[in-house]
């Protein structure tokens, strides 16, 4: 392996200098069509609905503080419900991954100069702001918003149960964020197919890639099934059909196989993403390659192809699922991520580990996303979701999955922040935030689980005056507000570190392309690219005397570095 | 393109196995059609891939020893600016804002997308305005 730059083929300084002349301000925003700027926009957009989201949640827990707290009517409450989860799993987790970091470092990653649509991926956005707003308008309405559950199970969700516009924009907006995510899984898997550097074969791909690549399949096979059952639903509200009213002939539980069958992808949807940026963030800064590459990807590629034989999981209660197929399919997912949790701690496994902010972050995420997993085997379990279904275990099941989610995506904007805008942001800020969030993603579900096993049910106002389950409330919302308090702080690093720490191209010692490139990257991502040898590009360049060995040929000694 | 193609028809077997599994398993018709249509959804590109990735050329990006010369050329057209992605999700909006609030939001909804559908297409065919 030579140190020797390939001639450069993108652009050169200079070169397309036309394409920066372009509009400014406003229009500029309205008329990109660079994947980076594109992906910005995601970014900023999904962490302004987590912070909504986030907002609900905190009314939710004010009003759980006591037994019979009176902060919010019942009716207020399903709707604050309804939204947090809505604005949580529709405009905020998934667009975040497939909308914001992968539309950002996918084409980067793979030495592509955009995306393969650039046109399709402004309206991806566009689409995604749109339904993002049509959903929210819910609460201007005289109704109120959405107030079903973020499920919408029928016949709750027909017009004679739950009428009103609220429910009507809810169905409205998840149209356009649906369609939007449908065309960002084209031009993601598009890209990946197609716009590869040149030697940047399949198994030479970053994991993150690898994922997003599973992840765009798993939206276009789920998300068109939830469009349609949406129309579905939408026609037994005004136009008269019966498809999922008993009254008329038609089969309510229809609409759960046909919501889950979208509802256990879209979790994969959501989590894969983030195993991409965790499996990014823990090489990198434990000085290895990652361990087990090949393993990663098969595992990525199992638990895509299970994540589609186990919806009716969710529906064990219902009486008329099959306990065993799906009980045994949710049961094998476990096998896949317990390679990736192995392949995780192998490459950290006599590392040098430096412990920054989006390590700490990662270190997090897998701590959290095991304590969701293993609970999310129990669950698995017919006889034990018999008696947990609907109960808190499940609200605290999912919440530590999703809060494990949180913990990535925090760390891949600490770790990949400084690529997309130049400049770090303060570590010790960082790690403040690191701290009460980890503590208070603990604090905040391990009393969930214990009211859930006490029996109290999910999507309550009130509850009866019982001295435990209010001392649980009560430590299930003081984790709430040390949320809160992080995500504040978040922002007051933001604000103070503010084009204070420039970053240089590569900061962290990266081993992927988009390390190669400077940050912010250019118009069309490079002025030249290194010879691409193996899944490590930029580490072989900077590090020609250590280069990458073949696949399952890793020597931890060999590999222990250098800095 | 092998490799993507074998993804593709891998994942389609799978759902294919899968589906026959739980149609004469589950006695349950809307996930045995689902997982059926995930199979096809898997087979139709990957069969098409499969095809060509045996016609085909290697690509540069297939090749494990390519060196960045070997892609030079044009990559493809990439529009620096358009206005016709916004216009058309405007347009979108509005079409879905009929569903709730009356028909008459379908004037400006489908106006603006037919108007962004053939803005686009022009510009298209002008290669974009970079």
């Amino acid at each position: 392996m030579t140190d020797v730059l390939d001639p450069p083929i993108l652009a050169q300084p200079g070169d397309h200098g036309h394409a920066h002349e372009g509009p400014t301000g406003i229009l500029k925003w309205l008329t990109t069509t660079d994947h980076k700027i594109i992906g910005l926009s995601y970014t900023v957009t999904s962490v302004i609905m987590m912070v909504i989201g986030g907002a609900l949640a905190e009314i939710i827990r004010a009003q759980l503080t006591s037994s019979n707290n009176s902060l919010v009517s019942l009716a207020q409450y399903n709707e604050l419900f309804t939204m947090h989860g809505s604005v949580m799993i529709y405009l905020f987790a998934g667009p975040f991954a497939f909308g914001g970091l992968a539309n950002i470092l996918v084409p980067i990653q793979i030495g592509a100069p955009d995306m393969a649509f650039p046109r399709l991926n402004a309206l991806s956005y566009w689409l995604y702001l749109m339904g993002s707003i049509t959903m929210l308008m819910g609460f201007f309405t005289a109704g109120g918003a959405a107030n079903f559950g973020w499920v919408a199970y029928a016949p709750l969700s027909n017009s004679i149960n739950t009428p009103g516009a609220g429910a009507d924009l809810w169905i409205a907006g998840l149209l356009l964020t649906g369609f939007s995510a449908i065309f960002t899984g084209v031009n993601l898997t598009a890209t990946i197919f197609y716009l590869r550097a040149p030697g940047m074969t399949m198994f030479r791909m970053p994991i993150f890639t690898w994922n997003m690549l599973v992840t765009a399949i798993l939206i276009l096979l789920a998300f068109p099934v939830l469009t349609a059952g949406l129309i579905m639903l939408y026609c037994d509200r005004h136009f008269g059909t019966h498809i999922f009213s008993v009254q008329g002939g038609g089969v309510p539980v229809l609409w759960q196989h046909i919501f889950w069958f979208w509802g256990h992808p879209e979790v994969y949807i959501l989590a894969l993403p983030f195993f991409g940026m965790v499996t990014e963030i823990i090489p990198v800064f434990s000085r290895k390659p990652v361990f087990g590459y090949k393993g990663m990807v098969f595992a990525t590629m199992t638990i895509g192809a299970l994540s589609l034989g186990v919806w009716a999981h969710h529906m064990f209660t219902t009486g008329v699922v099959l306990l065993p197929f799906f009980s045994i399919m949710s049961f094998l997912i476990a096998v896949p991520t317990g390679i990736k949790f192995f392949n995780w701690i192998g490459t950290m496994w006599r590392g040098e580990i430096w412990f920054s902010t989006a390590m700490l972050m990662a270190i997090g995420f897998l701590f959290t996303f095991l304590v969701g997993g293993i609970t999310g085997i129990y669950l698995a379990s017919p006889p034990i979701d018999f008696f947990t279904h609907d109960t808190y275990f499940v609200v605290a099941h999912f919440h530590s999955i999703v809060m494990a989610l949180v913990l990535g995506a925090m760390g891949g904007l600490y770790y990949w922040g400084p690529k997309i805008t130049g400049y770090l942001l303060n570590e010790t800020i960082g790690k403040m935030q690191f701290w009460f969030l980890f503590i208070g993603i603990q604090v905040f579900t391990f009393p969930m689980y214990l009211l859930g096993l006490r029996g109290m049910p999910r999507r309550v106002a009130a509850y009866p005056l019982h001295p435990s389950w209010q001392t649980l409330n009560e430590l299930s919302t003081v984790g709430a507000v040390m949320i809160g308090v992080s995500t504040v702080l978040f922002m007051v690093n933001i604000g103070y570190s503010w084009k204070k720490y420039p970053a240089g191209d590569n900061p962290w010692d990266g081993h992927t392309l988009e390390w190669f490139t400077t940050s912010p990257p250019p118009h069309h991502n490079f002025y030249r690219l290194p010879r691409i040898r193996s899944e490590r590009p930029t580490w072989d360049y900077n590090h020609p005397d250590r280069p990458a060995k073949a696949h399952g040929h890793h020597d931890n000694q060999d590999e222990v570095p250098v800095v | 393109m092998r490799v993507e193609a074998r993804i593709l028809l891998s994942l389609g077997s799978f759902f294919g196995f899968m589906s026959a599994l739980y149609w004469f398993w589950g006695h349950e018709n809307a996930g045995g059609v689902m997982i059926f249509a995930a199979m096809l959804l898997c087979f139709v590109p990957g069969s098409y891939y499969f095809w060509w990735s045996r016609r085909m050329k290697e690509r540069p990006e297939d090749d494990p020893n390519a060196t960045q010369a070997q892609g030079a050329g044009v990559i493809g057209a990439f529009p620096g600016t358009s206005i016709w992605p916004f216009t058309l999700a405007m347009g979108a909006f509005f079409v879905v804002l009929a569903l709730v609030f009356g028909i008459w939001f379908l004037v400006p909804g489908f106006g603006l997308a037919a108007w962004a559908l053939f803005g686009g297409t022009a510009e298209g065919r002008r290669g974009g305005t970079h």
